[in-house]
């Protein structure tokens, strides 16, 4: 039997033996419980899976995965779901195994500034359990209400304030993940110096396909003490990219830089997030600093209010206090939600560029949405060049779903013609695999997959995501060299050598 | 043929410098990526072994093997740009050189490893050595956005990209950043840069070691934040007693409030050295390893820092340490035995703390090795790694000791 269908014929029998390990009621398999797990943020994909168990312990996600071991059978780990790549989606063959139910804060240590928690421990959770000891987690995707550690830690996720701070990848020290074959191993150390070769960090980012991380260690920061939240407005999109790139180069280095274009202010201004961007903008700058020093903070905020007026801002508005800090926020925070009022459905890209492109690249974009009659409304992480061009548009109405993949593939390559990638923080999934050839090539994506083997050698964890199988290159054995006749290694090679070695 | 007469005809004659390296190893120095890549792809052919070497001057060139491949002629910095703050480098490139090009673009690469100012960035990421500024900026691998190795049979692997954000599948730059060359010779190098700060400022302490323990701590309460927070040991700093060195660098008025609260914080104890002190000081403390035959780093949790420190003096002596204690990281550098390492890592292990050696002449790091005392079943990941990236075993590594 292939394990392709143990599943489906062991239906019963699966469920019955998952259910001892977490008891009966936390094992779905009726078809509309199953349902609710066929999609994660993104709409466009939909996979039902064929069982879905949700463990409450450590030991119960070891006996769970063990079980699945024995049996030949591929699962999905799954966090909140908040996902926008595909990935946390598993088909009828496959068992999903949701982590929210693991969701308890093992350890907050104030003096070393360390947190150990579960992966089913959502995101604003954490700084809130740290805020008493003056501390808190920085990575804050916009989805942070809702998604898990466990979540951000397979894709490495990032925010608004990573831009100061760092993305996941810099905050995690230390994990312990359970390997497809049920073993568990701690990678790291306390303190997040690496134990060997740095495990944590190549594990950060991996989607769900190296194990199950089922502890995980991060650093906490102190809040910071002084804060400054600039609205900075722009009559042109160029401009606004221009400015970007000059606060950059200043040397001063924003907590968080932020921008919206006019299509984005129109939709958070018309919902109840309204936070009052002026609506006559072609694009709004959000730019925070912070620090420890009240001073400082305030002078570097003078500095970067002068750079963004002499880079064409119509007027710098400071947040007067914290209320008004937070309507700031709220309306760049829940503006994909904002958008998802513009329309039946949308579609959420996300690509990074060097920040110097923004301009040209913000331009194309504009032209590309023109050429395919979309309306894209941006709102993104200018500072760090990665952008989030968001297409609304009717599902239903026939052949625009394929217009909306043209033109997110167009954006795409002028996003990599411009020396970018393909996603800064949404990870590959599902839905960027036909992406990834056009900026790895052969060596490098059987490189991936081949260091994936070496954590799940039978490719049952979360498969078919993140590296498209049949773009690999072949990886053991002896390869011939380009310009080399097999057996002869050095037949023909010595005029074109001599050229590579000058 | 013999195997310098077959990579002068792969390479050419100017490649190959066979008289040059101190035990007669003969040394390649491939000019190009793709050069490198060829070589390899014939090493793992022919079954060369082969080591790989920066410019010389931070691990001794004494592994045993058919062949040294050099990275010093790949030295071109194809990129830097000041308005993204990132540039490309090969990895040959000295680091005093690159640091002079991105001075003059008025950009800054926040590293300060230890070792001579000639080391070549390639070895700096594949040792994974931060200095002083770990403290505020992150280890070695915070500063890269994405490498391109070739691996032991030859293949050219590009992994992360020149973007400030990337989670375009696995991060095998993690793997480069620290692997001691055992998944591939590092060729290329993506950076993350600062803007060269405005303002750069050292101050210093001098006492005795549990003194300044005490005041690190103070300044670590007080919510200081310094680029640099660095603990040294007297003959490291040449002064009388140790050094507690707090450096802070950015913007002119982040550096005055910093300056201002470390005074309140210490009751103005510290001592502002001048530009060139400073120069001076920083620039010796990084030197002073690459004169003692062994050096190692230990990373713990903050408070620990002290124990472990004494845990040193009693098992290896303190003469040479730079530590960032608010960090819980220690290098130690000096002269001690295989077996003194070995029961030190022992030791460490039982306290949850890695041992990774950095330097040793080959017998002790054969018998040491880098990394050693692994948690359970972290072994085979990297073993399986290791014949992911090198199946023949042509890289000359001691990744794991004998013992
Ligand atoms: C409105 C909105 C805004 C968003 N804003 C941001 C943003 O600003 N920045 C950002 O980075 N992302 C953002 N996201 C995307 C998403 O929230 C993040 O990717 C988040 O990290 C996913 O967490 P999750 O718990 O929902 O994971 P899921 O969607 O459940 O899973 C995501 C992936 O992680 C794997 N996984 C989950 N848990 C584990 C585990 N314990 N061990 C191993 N693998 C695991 C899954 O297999 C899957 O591949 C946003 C999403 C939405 C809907
Ligand atoms: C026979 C022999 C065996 C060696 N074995 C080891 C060993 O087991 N482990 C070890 O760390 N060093 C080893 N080295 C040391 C290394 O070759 C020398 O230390 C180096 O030449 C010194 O140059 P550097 O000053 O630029 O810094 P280096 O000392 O060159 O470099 C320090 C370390 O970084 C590695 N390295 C440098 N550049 C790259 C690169 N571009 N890609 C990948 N790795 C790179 C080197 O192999 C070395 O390990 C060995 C040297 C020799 C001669």
């Amino acid at each position: 039997m292939t394990a392709g269908t143990a599943t489906a014929e062991r239906g019963g029998s699966l469920a019955a033996a998952l259910g001892e390990i977490v008891g009966a009621r936390h094992v779905r398999t009726a078809l509309p419980e199953r349902v609710t797990f066929a999609r994660d943020g993104l709409p466009t994909h939909r996979h039902v899976p064929g069982v879905v168990v949700l463990p409450g312990s450590r030991d119960e996600v070891v006996a769970v995965v063990r079980l699945l071991a024995a049996l030949g059978v591929p699962f999905v780990p799954r966090g909140a779901g908040t996902g926008l790549s595909g990935g946390a989606l598993a088909d009828d063959d496959a068992v999903l195994i949701v982590l929210t139910r693991l969701n308890r804060i093992l350890a907050i240590d104030p003096v070393n500034r360390i947190a150990v928690v579960e992966p089913g421990v959502v995101n604003v959770r954490l700084s809130a359990a740290a805020a008493p000891h003056g501390l808190y987690y920085s990575p804050d995707p916009s989805s942070q209400t809702a998604c898990t550690i466990g979540g951000n830690v397979a894709e490495n996720a990032g925010g608004p304030h990573c831009l100061k701070y760092g993305v996941t990848a810099t905050h995690v020290l230390g994990l312990e993940v359970v390997l497809a074959d049920g073993q568990v191993v701690e990678l790291g150390s306390p303190g997040g110096e690496p134990w060997g070769p740095d495990l944590v960090g190549l594990f950060v980012g991996s989607e769900g396909n190296f194990g199950i991380a089922t502890r995980i260690r991060v650093r906490l920061l102190p809040v910071p003490r002084a804060i400054r939240t600039l609205l900075a407005d722009f009559s042109a999109l160029r401009t606004a990219g221009e400015a970007v790139s000059a606060v950059i180069a200043s040397g001063i280095v924003p907590a968080a830089l932020e921008m919206m274009d006019q299509s984005c202010i129109n939709a958070v201004e018309d919902s109840v997030y309204a936070a009052g961007y002026p609506r006559d903008a072609a694009a709004v700058l959000l730019v925070e600093l912070d620090g420890c020093r009240e001073e400082a903070v305030a002078a570097d905020a003078d500095t970067i209010a002068g750079i963004l007026r002499a880079h064409g801002a119509r007027g710098v508005l400071s947040a007067a206090d914290a209320k008004q800090r937070e309507r700031l926020w709220q309306g760049r925070k829940k503006a994909f939600g904002a958008m998802g009022r513009l329309s039946r459905d949308l579609v959420v890209q996300d690509a990074v560029v060097p920040r110097s492109t923004l301009p040209d690249v913000l331009e194309a974009i504009g032209r590309i949405a023109t050429a395919y009659g979309l309306t894209v409304s941006n709102v993104f992480h200018a500072g760090d060049g990665n952008l989030h061009p968001n297409i609304s548009f009717d599902g239903r109405v026939p052949g625009l779903k394929a217009r909306v993949d043209q033109a997110s593939g167009e954006i795409m390559a002028v996003c990599i013609a411009a020396g970018g990638t393909i996603t800064g923080e949404h990870g590959i999934g599902l839905d960027k695999l036909r992406y990834m050839p056009l900026i790895f090539d052969g060596d490098a994506l059987a490189a991936m997959r081949a260091v994936r083997l070496v954590f799940d050698p039978l490719e049952r964890v979360n498969p078919g995501k993140v590296v498209p199988i049949h773009a690999c290159r072949e990886w053991s054995g002896v390869r011939t060299h380009p310009g080399r006749e097999p057996g002869d290694p050095r037949a023909g090679a010595r005029g074109e050598l001599s050229e590579l070695a000058r | 043929m013999s195997w310098v007469d077959r990579v002068r005809a792969l390479l050419g004659d100017d490649a190959v410098d066979v008289a040059a390296t101190p035990d007669g190893v003969p040394r390649v120095a491939p000019g190009s990526p793709d050069a490198v890549a060829l070589l390899l792809g014939t090493a793992r052919e022919e079954g060369w072994r082969v080591r790989v070497e920066g410019a010389g001057t931070w691990l001794p060139v004494d592994a045993p093997a058919d062949l040294a491949l050099t990275t010093r002629r790949l030295d071109k910095v194809p990129a830097i740009e000041p308005q993204d703050l990132s540039a490309t480098a090969e990895a040959g490139i000295a680091c005093d050189l690159l640091r002079q090009q991105l001075a003059d673009r008025g950009t800054w690469l926040a590293l300060d490893p230890p070792g001579l100012a000639g080391r070549t960035l390639g070895s700096v990421v594949a040792t994974a050595t931060a200095g002083p500024l770990r403290h505020g900026f992150g280890p070695v691998r915070d500063h890269l956005l994405g490498v391109t190795f070739v691996t032991g049979d030859g293949r050219l692997v590009q992994s992360g990209g020149r973007v400030m954000k990337n989670v375009a599948g696995y991060d095998l730059t993690k793997l480069a950043a620290g692997g001691f060359g055992a998944f591939g010779v590092i060729v290329l190098v993506h950076l993350r840069l600062r803007a060269l700060p405005r303002a750069d400022q050292t101050l210093v302490l001098e006492g005795s070691r549990e003194d300044l323990a005490q005041v690190a701590e103070d300044i670590a309460a007080a919510a200081v934040q310094p680029a640099a927070h660095e603990l040294m040991s007297p003959a490291l700093a040449r002064r009388e007693r140790w050094l507690l060195a707090v450096r802070f660098a950015g913007s002119a008025a982040l550096v005055s409030a910093e300056e201002g609260a470390l005074r309140a914080a210490t009751g103005g104890r510290f001592t502002a050295l001048r530009a060139d002190e400073a120069h001076a000081l920083w620039m010796r403390a990084a030197e002073s390893f690459a004169t003692r035959p062994v050096t190692f780093r230990v990373g713990a949790l903050p408070d620990s820092s002290d124990e472990l420190m004494d845990l040193l003096q009693h098992q290896v002596g303190d003469e040479w340490i730079s530590a960032s204690p608010g960090i819980g990281a220690i290098r130690w550098g000096g002269e001690t035995t295989v077996d003194r390492l070995r029961r030190l890592r022992r030791t460490l292990a039982g306290l949850e703390v890695p041992l990774t050696l950095e330097r040793a002449p080959w017998p002790v790091r054969a018998a040491v090795g880098h990394f050693g005392a692994y948690r359970e079943g972290v072994g085979p990941l990297v073993a399986g790694l290791r014949r992911t990236f090198d199946p023949g075993e042509a890289f000359v590594v001691a990744v794991e000791g004998t013992e």
